[in-house]
């Protein structure tokens, strides 16, 4: 059964800056700033070319970068629940 | 009102009004020497009324009101009415502020360059930057940094300088006695003692100057110093600004900003000799 379906906000909602490895994130619909390492930012990033299960994801991250495997799977199930909880990203 | 008293300090104009006479007789002497609002206007109303309107006479009690209020803010005696006024203007800065990105910071400058110090309450930021102010740096301030968000400049911000406890008996050393206001003990904060900025601070308090580098002082160590990265310092700006969240966009954009562009150090320091000595040394590398 495929899980949950994700979509972020559009770019111009969220100014990122890139700060000693990590990543300054200004989200404007809730005016928070966020403080993330990687891979959250490519996630984000991935997920602006449209909604992505984990699955498909994961396919558009390995496509990209050196991300694939079970642990890959594992620390994307890890990150997305983390930005949904900081409202970077929700359910379809 | 039945006492008022307007005062410019750098770019912010205050009206305090008060219930009693004696808190602002204090404030006007603290600052005898700065001008008046140009037109007359103000940024930010204080306002000392009695707790209750008997609390005028009997036990007086001064609460602190204004545009801006925090509704649990105790009231202080009438004996400490100086501090309420104190209290009230940096209320009204802390929860008003919009023109300016506001950090809990002290700084100073020299030869255009300034130097921006940040950290907890007992850090001895407001003791270092007074110290600075009188020994060839400008004083701009021990307790707001304003930063211009259009041109990451800082304003200068020279209010009286509030000494606590211990860092009381070392400006009383190395300044005459007439820059000091009144001695009030058994405040909230313990004893306090405002100090007025010298002359060259208070004419020169329309001046900005470009920030140069952030040091988080801490007090009672070792001497030691070391590189706060980029991500740590905004971390802790974020905490030390009062109206960061409130500016939005613009905050986020002016910290981001300021942070990567500045070096930023932690320095640990046994007494201030030692952390003056540092400050100087960084100055040096800074101008070379």
């Amino acid at each position: 059964m495929a899980g949950p379906v994700y979509i972020a906000d559009e770019e111009a909602e969220l100014t990122s800056v890139s700060l000693d490895g990590l990543c300054l994130l200004f989200h404007a619909p809730s005016g928070m700033t966020h403080i993330v390492a990687t891979p959250a930012p490519e996630i984000l990033a991935m997920l602006r070319s449209g909604p992505a299960d984990a699955a498909e994801l994961l396919r558009r991250l390995s496509a990209h970068y050196a991300f694939e495997g079970e642990a890959a799977a594992g620390a994307l199930a890890a990150r997305l629940e983390e930005l949904e909880s900081a409202g970077l990203v929700r359910r379809a | 009102m039945r006492h008022r008293l307007s005062l410019q300090i750098g770019p912010v104009a205050f009206r305090i009004g008060s219930a009693w006479k004696a808190p602002l007789d204090a404030l006007a002497r603290l600052y005898a020497s700065y001008p008046a609002p140009a037109d007359g206007l103000a940024d930010f109303t204080v306002r000392l009324e009695p707790e209750k309107p008997w609390r005028r006479f009997f036990r007086p009690s001064v609460a602190i009101q204004g545009d801006y209020i925090l509704p649990d803010a105790a009231p202080l005696s009438l004996a400490h009415g100086l501090l309420a006024a104190e209290m009230g203007m940096n209320l009204q800065m802390a929860l008003g502020q919009k023109r300016y990105l506001l950090l809990h910071a002290a700084t100073v400058e020299k030869d255009g360059r300034a130097l921006i110090m940040t950290g907890e309450s007992g850090a001895g930021k407001s003791t270092l930057a007074a110290l600075l102010g009188e020994r060839g740096w400008r004083l701009m301030g021990d307790e707001f940094a304003l930063l211009d968000m259009d041109n990451g400049k800082l304003l200068p911000f020279p209010r009286a300088i509030s000494l606590k406890n211990g860092a009381i008996r070392v400006m009383e050393a190395q300044v005459p006695a007439a820059r000091f206001g009144p001695r009030l003990t058994g405040t909230p904060k313990g004893e306090i003692r405002h100090l007025i900025p010298n002359a060259h601070a208070i004419e020169r308090m329309q001046e900005a100057a470009i920030p140069a580098l952030i040091l988080f002082p801490r007090f009672g160590e070792a001497a030691a110093v070391r590189g706060v990265g980029a991500a740590e310092v905004f971390m802790r700006l974020t905490q030390a600004s009062t109206n960061y969240v409130a500016l939005g966009r613009r905050g986020f954009d002016a910290l981001t900003r300021l942070v990567s562009t500045l070096p930023a150090l932690a320095i640990d320091y046994p007494d201030t000799d030692t952390a003056l000595g540092l400050v100087e040394d960084f100055r040096q590398e800074l101008a070379a």
